[in-house]
């Protein structure tokens, strides 16, 4: 007779053993990429979407390509919580094995940041972590294209003027940028507080703390401003919030415009049809009337495999992790062409793929997504390549674009993060100045 | 301009111009610190008839709203996904009991609030497995749309909540001091040894005060549900609690909702008037300075016993 302590221990070593046993399986002639995910907690809403756009993408790579150039992708989540300690964890336990990373958090970029060159993983934060190593000079191992938070700002302020009738038209309008009180939130603000000197509007910061459950006292603040304009940089519980005391208050709609990270499903959810008009800034196209995604379905949906309910895909995060599965794939496909390989490349490698990625029209119609992004082109001095933003609105059941494709103002943004770059990589990391001169 | 006039004179004179404003931010407070109230009225509970300090509070609110919206969404109407909420809660207690409290009976209080560590943990993974993790839209047909009045902008929701939570004040007051179960909570509030001397069930005592705090949950987890989506920040809110029950006393409702009252207006004003001097987002920390403030004038709460041990 199996007595009790034996199957307590042989279900602990089950359990303890199984996620090893896995990874195992992951390992062999395959390119391996860690997930940094997060199912659970309070950000859970946005990471799962996130987690699966990447999951179903990469399946495809695999059951319609047998992976990149004939090499399978194997991919290993690691739930971070979008907690940073965490995050960096995940990075330790996992980074012997990886060549790049998406951090998928901005603290958590900051953290990985230093580590990057040493360990010889390249750190992807598409359109997140930290602005100034957009400039390749001084952080070879990290990119953000295809745009960063300040490119991001200045295209919003772009768009508002357009929408005036041109940038002079700014002069003595109020544009109020209520942001989320942590590094990320306050990404935008040197960029507006540039751009309302040179443009002459009146720029107002309201913080909110994390959560953001509760910004009864912020929205009083915009009642008694009231603004032309208000610029949204939230996370979380945050951005729905913010959208129902709009609404609550009979803003505008219009007129109040998310950035990225503020304009997905669960953004709106909450609000009902009050949020109806609310727009956000975006990279990409949303919704599923892409090839990529009958190709998801024919290839992973109808084997059974997909990671999300088909009903899921052309929402706002599962096309954005999609696009960024995409986006390592081709770097990593840039450098297997480069070094000739038919095996997983090194970190080197991968950093140089990613540095050189070229991303046509053509490859992109190839891969199923055109018109779902711009066509991208990064270089060693220009880590967030020359990526366009667009605005997106919701009608009440689906975000719509409902602009053109915006060029950010990089004659303002381009300085400032040279500026930054000096300090945050020469003076604080002290990191040599590359010469991309002499880089092939 | 001194700092003095920038930190008093400025804000007050800012006050005076425009008191219609400044009605709008004490209203605006009167109504958050209502829904702050409501959650810190379910750790009172726990805490008067038991001493423990329920870290699960905000799940269970969490947990409660989850319950209720995944009822809605697979068909229930909004009164029977309300009434099966509530037998869930009442059942929720009844396992509590038995699986947490029954078994660590006459353990020193720390190891009781580690276990409702525990729970909370456990409450939110079973909640994310049964429900899923989207946001849910909560619409329980309150309406979210702001009136004026004499010049202030008063939102309906709030409004509602405020009203709400005042009849459940009420209710809470009376089952306390009116009925048989309510006088026998009190006692063992007050001395659990005595009351279990005199023939009051413990047992039962824990499942009452529990199912309470579970349909106290309930009514939270719809106002603030409806507020901001059922989501798994929800269960944060019992951050929002904390300056109230330090400021109103663990073992007071009365204290929990003057409590609520005076953080929820010294937060707005805080925020609005003196938040811009420092940047903004003071309010988190202002509620926290707020209580802590009153501490040292009464370390027991306001409406808390004062505790006087014989050495």
């Amino acid at each position: 007779m199996i007595s009790k302590r034996f199957v307590v221990v042989a279900v602990a070593l089950a359990l303890a053993l199984g996620p090893l046993a896995s990874a195992v399986l992951a390992q062999g002639p395959s390119i391996f990429i860690p997930l940094l995910v997060y199912r659970t907690g309070p950000y859970a809403p946005s990471g799962i979407p996130n987690a699966n756009g990447f999951q179903d993408y990469f399946n495809l790579l695999n059951e319609r390509d047998g992976g990149i150039n004939g090499v399978k992708i194997a991919v290993e989540e690691c739930e971070t919580q979008y907690d940073t300690k965490q995050g960096v964890e995940c990075y330790e336990r996992l980074k012997s094995k990886a060549v790049l990373i998406n951090p998928y958090s901005t603290g958590i970029t900051y953290q990985l940041i230093p580590k990057a060159p040493g360990d010889k993983v390249v750190v992807h934060s598409m359109g997140y972590g930290m602005t100034a190593s957009a400039d390749g000079r001084y952080f070879p191992w990290v990119f953000n294209f295809p745009m960063t938070y300040w490119s991001q700002a200045s295209s919003f302020v772009k768009y508002v003027g357009a929408q005036e009738g041109g940038l002079e038209k700014l002069k003595g309008k109020k544009i109020v940028h209520i942001f989320h009180n942590s590094p990320y939130g306050k990404e935008a603000n040197p960029t507006l507080e540039t751009l309302a000197k040179a443009h002459g509007f009146e720029l107002t910061l309201l913080a909110v703390d994390h959560p953001g459950q509760e910004q009864k006292a912020t929205w009083l603040q915009v009642r008694r401003i009231n603004p032309d304009w208000i610029y949204l940089s939230g996370w979380g519980v945050m951005n729905g919030v913010a959208v129902k005391e709009a609404a609550g208050i009979g803003y505008k709609m219009d007129r109040l415009v998310g950035n990225w990270w503020s304009g997905s499903e669960s953004d709106v959810i909450p609000a009902g049809d009050g949020a109806k008009g609310y727009k956000s800034m975006t990279f990409h196209a949303p919704g599923a009337g892409f090839k990529v995604h009958q190709d998801v379905i024919k290839h992973v949906y109808d084997k059974g495999k997909g990671a999300a309910k088909k009903e899921a895909l052309g929402e706002v995060y599962h096309n954005r992790g999609m696009i960024n599965a995409m986006l390592n794939a081709e770097a990593i496909r840039t450098a297997m062409a480069k070094y000739n390989l038919k095996t997983a490349p090194t970190g080197e490698q991968v950093r140089w793929g990613f540095e050189n990625l070229d991303l046509t029209e053509a490859q992109l119609d190839k891969l199923g997504m055109k018109g779902m992004i711009r066509p991208l082109k990064v270089s060693c001095e220009n880590h967030e390549g020359n990526g366009l933003a667009a605005v997106q609105q919701w009608d009440g059941k689906q975000w719509k674009v409902v602009s053109d494709w915006i060029e950010p103002m990089r004659n303002v943004v381009r300085p400032k993060l040279e500026e930054a770059a000096v300090q945050e990589g020469g003076e604080k990391l002290k990191y040599a100045k590359r010469d991309c001169s002499k880089e092939k | 301009m001194s700092v003095f006039q920038q930190v008093l004179i400025g804000p007050l004179k800012d006050i005076g111009s425009n008191p219609a404003f400044f009605g709008e931010v004490v209203i605006g407070g009167i109504l958050a610190g209502m829904l702050y109230s409501l959650v810190a009225l379910g750790f009172v509970l726990i805490f008067k008839a038991s001493g423990v300090f329920n870290f699960a509070q905000g799940v269970m609110v969490l947990f409660a709203a989850l319950t209720l919206v995944g009822l809605i969404e697979r068909g229930a109407g909004v009164w029977v996904a309300l009434a099966a909420t509530a037998l869930v809660m009442i059942v929720l207690a009844f396992a509590i009991e038995r699986a947490v409290l029954r078994p660590l009976v006459n353990q020193p209080q720390i190891i009781l609030f580690m276990a409702t560590i525990g729970l909370n943990f456990f409450l939110e993974g079973f909640g994310e497995m049964l429900w899923g993790a989207n946001v849910k839209k909560l619409d329980v047909g309150i309406p979210d749309r702001s009136f004026m009045a004499a010049g202030m902008q008063i939102n309906q929701l709030e409004l509602s909540a405020g009203g709400i939570a005042a009849i459940l004040v009420v209710v809470l007051a009376i089952f306390f001091q009116k009925t048989r179960i309510g006088r026998a909570l009190r006692a063992v509030a007050d001395d659990h040894e005595a009351a279990l001397s005199i023939g009051i069930p413990l047992k039962t005592i824990w499942v009452v005060v529990w199912s309470v705090a579970g349909l106290v949950a309930i009514v939270a987890g719809i106002m603030w549900g409806a507020k901001s989506g059922v989501q798994f920040s929800l269960s944060l809110i019992a951050l929002k609690a904390l300056p109230v029950l330090i400021l109103g006393g663990f073992e007071s409702v009365p204290g929990a909702i003057v409590g609520g009252l005076i953080i929820g207006v010294g937060e707005k004003i805080g925020e609005v008037y003196w938040g811009p001097l420092v940047g903004g987002a003071i309010e988190n920390w202002f509620a926290y300075v707020l209580a802590l403030a009153f501490l040292l004038i009464r370390p027991q709460g306001l409406f808390g016993e004062k505790i006087i041990e014989r050495v």
